[in-house]
């Protein structure tokens, strides 16, 4: 394995304990309520009074909807950056293939 | 970072939205500039682009307990600038609103605010300190990532204990109850993001050189096929 592949490897692998070890360190206590709603939690406990006054012009029927939802903007996300990073190697790898022939080509 | 719909009252809905109104119509004319004298670039930014949609949609677990999810802009507002960035982030944010009723419209100008304008500025600032500092391009971009995601929920935190002073002990008791929320959520989230743009960038330095060096991320070198032939 060349240098470049175990540094790569190695990042991959870093970020995958930074949010596995949190899991398994963690054992199931906590709920992992995302920072958002807790902050709404927090207004409701700090000013219950308060009213939202707008709501939501669409909300996804379900939370199985709603994680679909976001599912779909991962897969979006990821497919654009996939083809731009493959049409970038594509593209190198050519102009690669094209300087090395271009010397032949030409009588 | 997402604010939820209707949770500023109307005066700080209106303010962030007029604040950060200039900086997404600036943006926009950024990004068709960008991509009209440069038709190339379009690749980039449509990876800049989407390495924020994918990151916004994913929450992460962190050391609290709690769960929160990156930002992904310091990528473009490395690559292309933050006004860029503008435009991008919150366009993000508008699909998360019209569509997973995450965040909102009234609260659109507040989370572009953070999310588009500050968290990329302070990621570019970051950057091209370490770059001035001496830094190497990845350590630059393992800043400004971090920073960027980082100085995103800041903001937050500060918009809203502007909007909901505590009642006993004002603004800085409500900054410190909504840091508590989302500051220590975010330290590993941060590091997570920036161990991410260095992955990415050095596969963009390998397969897009010449695009990085023409938006001055990598100095120019000089072309070698010309001294093989």
């Amino acid at each position: 394995m060349t240098r470049q592949r175990l540094v790569t490897a190695l990042l991959a692998l870093g970020v995958v304990l930074l949010f596995a070890l949190p899991l398994a360190v963690d054992g199931g206590r906590s709920a992992y309520v995302g920072s958002d709603t807790q902050a709404v939690t927090a207004i409701q406990e700090s000013d219950p009074g308060y009213r939202p006054w707008f709501e939501s012009v669409f909300a996804p029927a379900s939370p199985a909807v709603e994680s679909g939802l976001f599912a779909l903007q991962a897969a979006v996300g990821g497919g654009v950056l996939g083809y731009v990073l493959g049409r970038l190697r594509g593209r190198r790898l050519a102009a690669h293939d094209g300087a090395a022939r271009t010397p032949d080509d030409t009588p | 970072m997402h604010i939820a719909e209707g949770f500023l009252p109307p005066a700080h809905a209106i303010g962030w939205t007029l604040a950060a109104a200039p900086f997404v119509v600036h943006g926009a004319r950024a990004v068709v500039k960008e991509v009209r004298e440069h038709p190339e670039a379009t690749l980039l930014l449509g990876a800049a682009g989407a390495f924020t949609f994918v990151l916004s949609a994913i929450k992460l677990p962190s050391i609290t307990g709690s769960s929160s999810h990156p930002t992904g802009t310091g990528v473009g507002a490395i690559l292309f600038r933050p006004p860029v960035m503008a435009l991008l982030g919150t366009v993000v944010l508008l699909f998360q609103a019209l569509l997973l009723a995450h965040g909102g419209l009234t609260t659109l100008g507040a989370n572009a605010f953070s999310l588009a304008i500050v968290g990329p500025w302070v990621g570019y600032g970051a950057y091209r300190l370490t770059r001035a500092l001496g830094g190497d391009l990845l350590p630059g971009v393992f800043a400004g990532m971090a920073l960027a995601d980082l100085a995103t929920y800041l903001t937050t935190s500060v918009q809203l204990a502007l909007a909901f002073p505590d009642a006993g002990s004002g603004f800085t008791g409500a900054l410190v109850k909504f840091l508590g929320v989302f500051a220590v959520t975010q330290i590993p989230l941060a590091i997570g993001e920036g161990l991410l743009g260095v992955l990415l960038f050095r596969v963009l330095v390998t397969n897009a050189r010449p695009d990085l060096e023409r938006l001055g991320v990598l100095p120019v070198r000089p072309a070698e096929p010309e001294e093989a032939r």
